[in-house]
């Protein structure tokens, strides 16, 4: 599988700030060879190179996907809601400039320039399994940082007792707005200790690169024990709460898509079980595997539910 | 043929490819082929009557069949290379998952259907023949409503198709009441406006 080679869009031009020379490319790639890091199998990373250390402890030891495999196969209903729709069509979305405006319950808010948001933010490279609510799953290595060190610049008050995220809103750039299929712009949200929790990561590259577009460039959220439709894409708004916010696939239906939409095995979707899961790039005969509690990561995040009712916070 | 087309995707051949989950990509051609192949099936009656060709009669029984082949195909790829053989998990999700239940339904409805394909199983039967065929209303419905179900969120395809399931079934009831009393497909088989006799090439509408 070779990625066909595409006309540039205006959001693709390489801004002078990270400008690299072929030289430069180069050098990082052997840079990074050297120092051990995951390489694509399956199709070459596009995007710029990134400077990042590898973060073992928070990454498993499974085999990622190909670059391929998480970039062509992707639910992000802005593009259309074909797996394949958002590789095709993402490239309409302009990705920079971009801003993040932070409001609600924070002494900091306003409007951030991407750029002043990363400033100064060391990246890591996390090894995470990815577990989509329709029982297929993908390891990826992702670029980012937490979370939590990003709130924490805004001085949430006392009353923020939860974060609400918003996806970019752009018809024009985004054909899957026209059609009424969630209530647009695609909202989610966490509750305050989920959003700090160390594993929650604000994502900003993919395989040692700035995340393409169909994986929700410029920067997007991703929370591993959660079904995947919680790791929010380009997100343009952080707002604080004391309310829980309503969420996109909470509202479209909400008996089938928690608030929580923690992976759980032991709950199933009312139309499909969620006991065993697919994962993508096995070999035939060989894809379904047990789902984890937590998505494995029960170890570091089953206290934050203690005393709840998990088949009722679904 | 689309079959050809995804074997020559599955191995890779002529740069054609199934994409990062060639198991789902599969199914879902499959299961679409056969629900489109059972709409085609339906329309032959009313474009027979429309057009004046009553020769189109003899596709009818090759598209059914190839109905229920591509229905059995989706249901191999489905226990074979989604669940991996695991009875159990069929068992569970024919019981509990309703769009499953559905589909298996329609699945095991045809089965009749396609044993009694043959001009020897027509000539036998007579008009029960006709009745028993008639069971393709009710499996077009369940197989409409198999995909309307198993949709996440966007349900524009389903409806689409269940708008085109009731165009093919309203023009049958259309009919029907326009038929003499004498004629009606419970009285008589409306195959008689073709022939009555059981023959093999006309068995009636169906
Ligand atoms: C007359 C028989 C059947 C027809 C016409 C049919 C048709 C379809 C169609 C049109 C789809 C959606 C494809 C798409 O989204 O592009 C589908 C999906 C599916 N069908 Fe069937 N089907 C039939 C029988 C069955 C049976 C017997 C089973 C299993 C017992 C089954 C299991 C499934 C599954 C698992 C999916 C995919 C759901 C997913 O995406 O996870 N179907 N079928």
């Amino acid at each position: 599988m070779t990625p066909r080679p595409t006309p540039i869009a205006p959001s693709e031009i390489t801004p002078p700030e990270v400008y690299f020379s072929r030289r430069t490319l180069l050098a990082a790639a052997l840079a990074s060879a050297a120092s051990g890091c995951v390489r694509a199998a399956g199709g070459e990373p596009a995007g710029a190179p990134l400077a990042y250390e590898r973060n073992a402890r928070y990454s498993v030891s499974e085999k990622p996907n190909t670059y391929d495999e998480i970039t062509t196969y992707n639910n992000f209903y802005e593009f259309g809601t074909d797996k394949e729709s958002p590789s095709e069509y993402a490239r309409m979305m302009r990705t920079r400039p971009w801003s993040v405006t932070v409001a609600g319950e924070a002494e900091v808010r306003g409007r951030f320039d991407l750029e002043d948001l990363l400033k100064g933010q060391p990246l890591e490279e996390r090894i995470y399994r990815f577990r989509c609510v329709e029982a297929w799953s993908l390891v990826v290595p992702w670029v980012g940082f937490p979370l939590g060190k990003l709130l924490g610049r805004f001085k949430p008050t006392s009353r923020a007792k939860y974060v609400e995220l918003t996806t970019l809103y752009a018809p024009q750039q985004m054909p899957g707005q026209r059609a009424a299929v969630l209530n647009w712009p695609y909202v989610e949200g966490l509750r305050i200790d989920e959003a700090m929790h160390p594993l929650t990561l604000v994502v900003v590259g993919l395989y040692g690169r700035t995340l393409p577009n169909q994986d929700g460039a410029p920067l997007r959220l991703i929370v591993p024990w959660k079904y995947g439709f919680k790791s929010i894409k380009s997100i343009v708004q952080i707002r604080f709460t004391e309310r829980e916010p309503n969420t996109a696939w909470n509202v479209a239906a909400p008996h089938e898509y928690g608030f929580y939409a923690n992976v759980n095995p032991a709950v199933d979707h009312p139309r499909w079980s969620q006991a065993t899961e697919r994962r993508l790039g096995s070999p035939f005969l060989a894809a379904r595997r047990p789902t984890l509690p937590f998505n494995g990561y029960a170890a570091e995040v089953a206290s934050l539910y203690q005393g709840m009712d998990l088949r009722r916070y679904f | 043929m689309p079959l050809l087309w995804w074997t020559c995707a599955a191995f890779g051949l002529f740069g054609l490819s199934l994409g990062a989950d060639p198991v789902k990509k599969l199914e879902h051609a499959c299961g679409k082929t056969a629900l489109n192949l059972l709409m085609i099936t339906l329309s032959v009656t009313p474009v027979r009557s429309l057009t004046g060709l009553p020769q189109l009669l003899r596709l009818r029984r090759m598209l059914g069949l190839f109905a229920f082949f591509y229905a059995v195909v989706h249901f191999t790829i489905y226990l074979v290379l989604d669940l991996e053989l695991n009875f159990r998990l069929l068992g569970a999700d024919i019981a509990k998952r309703p769009y499953i239940t559905i589909g298996f339904t329609a699945l095991v409805l045809l089965v009749p259907l396609a044993l009694t394909s043959t001009n020897g199983m027509m000539r036998r039967l007579g008009a029960r023949w006709q009745r028993l065929h008639r069971l393709i209303y009710p499996i077009a419905a369940l197989a409409v409503w198999h995909f309307y179900w198993q949709v996440k969120r966007d349900v524009r395809e389903p409806l689409l198709y269940l708008g085109i399931l009731a165009l093919l079934l309203g023009y049958r009831l259309l009919r029907w009441q326009r038929l003499p009393a004498d004629a009606h497909p419970r009285a008589a088989a409306p195959g008689a406006l073709t022939s009555r006799s059981g023959s093999a090439t006309a068995p009636g509408r169906t």
